[in-house]
């Protein structure tokens, strides 16, 4: 048993996993306050990614201020998407709103590879030092920013959602809409907002992974491995998105390891999560946190 | 605002859905400090009515008239924001959250921090804000009497408890005008003192306009200042308590004939 190759991939599940845990809470955040399931997630990474990445190359920003940049191009990106496209599709069968985010999806992508073309870049330089030391293990330097990042916006959500006013008017939206609005909620704004946070923060993810892999459209890939991370911790469940997302990090990094020292069947890296949400779904399809429906006659 | 003008007027209100009407032609005015009651057989229009006011429902003919203003086209939310507050027939509470959370969501339009503000608390007076709306918080509270529960989770409380923290909820919104959905449905007697004293309070106290449907005829001519009736979405009459109670077309309608005896 090679236990320094187990304990790195550990370390690298953890960060990846956080990493999910974002992403997916992005993805918990807007089903749960507008109740659509958003397959264009990877999407709002990948157009992040490419909005700094072109702040940097091509505009020569400072890494800091293009990063602010982007954040802020997301926030107006998100509220302007549900303005338009999604806010006249409130009322319409869920069905037909899964179609619009998938559109949306290929649309993105589409747009992408035109506008940027269909190589992988890499973002320039950020950090001085190849690789920092922990406890003897070599981390990337943006693996260390991604972890950290990962960690303080899971700190802030947390903080949103528990002390401030527009964190709890986003919780009394999410219960009941009718309730809320007759407690002078605006359920359009607290939508809007939904979204402009969603995509945000996704685009902060998409940046950091950016960062380490490059960016290309393989980037997006990452909205759907939030699928399984999402279907494990509960659709409704902000904690059980971040619990979700490390599981899955996990997951896929053993399931490696366990494939390339013993079965040999290979990329289980990327099949082992889809296997897990196929169980999930068959035994306990609200998720280790979500809400059950229960109905009460 | 004129002094004699209605805090609301409901002009000619008719709604329908689909084939079924559920009001028609339905017009009466609550003056200011009023408690107003609207009672009726079940399927009469009375809840109906009361989305009307707040906004859940827009009628497809006639007007509603806030303070002298036109809401009709208004959001339920704007209403509120205006001084209309609600609760409902079926219980809604935010069952997750604390009963001081739950009251707090009621208090969120009256903030003026917003998100970015409210990041530098102590320089933009989001502290000192904060501090206040506590302060209006506690007073509902301490009237309604919840502060053993303050903590709890809205959702495990028995029914009675959860009826009295819908109406801090409702309190909270600060509202001119008041709409109560049944709030003595399923209680029992003591319960339903209780909250007959609440209502007559934030009437005499508070200063609120209430407008409230109720089954009990014995809560509803006892606290009442008037009442008005409906029946399959018309209204049949309206007046003091006394006339509602001799009046032959109500008696005949809602009452049935041969009550009214229990019912004195």
């Amino acid at each position: 048993m090679n236990w320094d190759f187990l304990f790195q991939l550990a370390v690298n599940g953890i960060i990846v996993g956080t990493l999910y845990g974002v992403v997916a809470m992005c993805f918990v955040l807007i089903y749960k306050s507008t109740q659509v399931v958003n397959f264009a997630q990877g999407e709002f990474m990948l157009i992040g990614a490419w909005v700094c990445w072109a702040l940097l190359v091509h505009f020569h920003l400072p890494f800091w201020l293009g990063f602010l940049v982007t954040l802020a191009f997301m926030m107006a990106f998100g509220v302007l998407l549900q303005v338009v496209v999604l806010r006249p599709m409130i009322g319409e069968p869920i069905i037909s709103i899964i179609m619009v985010t998938i559109g949306l999806s290929l649309f993105f992508q589409a747009a992408m590879k035109w506008m940027f073309g269909v190589n992988a870049q890499n973002f320039p330089r950020v950090f001085e030092a190849d690789s920092v030391d922990i406890f003897g293990l070599s981390v990337q330097p943006a693996y260390l920013m991604s972890f950290v990042i990962s960690i303080l916006v899971m700190a802030g959500f947390f903080y949103f959602f528990k002390f401030s006013r527009f964190g709890l008017a986003m919780r009394a939206t999410a219960f009941n809409q009718q309730v809320a609005q007759s407690l002078g909620i605006s359920v359009k704004s607290v939508f809007a907002m939904a979204w402009a946070i969603s995509a945000m923060v996704s685009a902060l993810a998409g940046v950091v992974v950016g960062m380490v892999n490059g960016v290309s459209s393989a980037l997006s890939f990452i909205g759907i491995k939030v699928f399984p991370a999402v279907i494990l911790g509960g659709l409704d469940s902000i904690v059980g998105a971040v619990a979700g997302g490390l599981i899955i990090g996990l997951l896929e990094n053993f399931a490696e390891f366990a494939d390339g020292q013993y079965f040999h069947w290979g990329n289980m890296y990327s099949i082992a999560p889809f296997w897990v949400l196929i169980i999930i779904l068959v035994i306990k399809p609200y998720g280790l946190f979500g809400t059950k429906n229960i109905e009460r006659v | 605002m004129d002094d004699s003008a209605p805090i609301l007027e409901t002009r000619a209100i008719s709604l329908g859905f689909g084939g079924v009407r559920a009001l028609s032609d339905v017009s009466f005015r609550v003056e200011t400090g009023e408690i107003f009651s609207i009672i009726g057989p079940n399927g009469a229009g009375k809840t109906s009515m009361l989305n009307c006011v707040s906004g859940r429902y827009k009628p497809n003919e006639g007007q509603v008239m806030f303070k002298g203003r036109d809401i009709t086209r208004l959001t339920p939310n704007q209403r509120a924001t205006l001084g209309l507050g609600r609760t409902f027939q079926n219980l809604a509470l935010f069952g997750h959250m604390s009963v001081l959370d739950n009251i707090m969501v009621g208090r969120h339009h009256l903030m003026k921090n917003n998100f970015l503000t409210g990041g530098l608390y102590w320089l933009t007076g989001a502290q000192r804000e904060e501090s206040e709306h506590r302060r209006h918080v506690e007073d509902i509270i301490d009237f309604l009497e919840i502060s053993h529960i303050r903590k709890a989770v809205a959702g495990t409380l028995p029914y009675g408890l959860r009826k009295r923290v819908e109406l801090a909820r409702a309190v909270a919104v600060r509202p001119d005008l008041i709409l109560l959905d049944e709030p003595m449905a399923g209680m029992n007697l003591e319960e339903k003192e209780d909250m007959a004293r609440y209502i007559v309070d934030l009437n005499e106290e508070w200063g609120m306009t209430v407008i409230m449907i109720e089954h009990d005829m014995g809560v509803v001519m006892d606290i009442s200042h008037r009442v008005m009736v409906l029946d399959f979405g018309r209204k049949i009459a309206d007046g003091l308590p006394d006339e509602i109670m001799s009046n032959d077309h109500v008696k005949r309608a809602y009452l049935g004939e041969d009550d009214m005896d229990e019912v004195a």
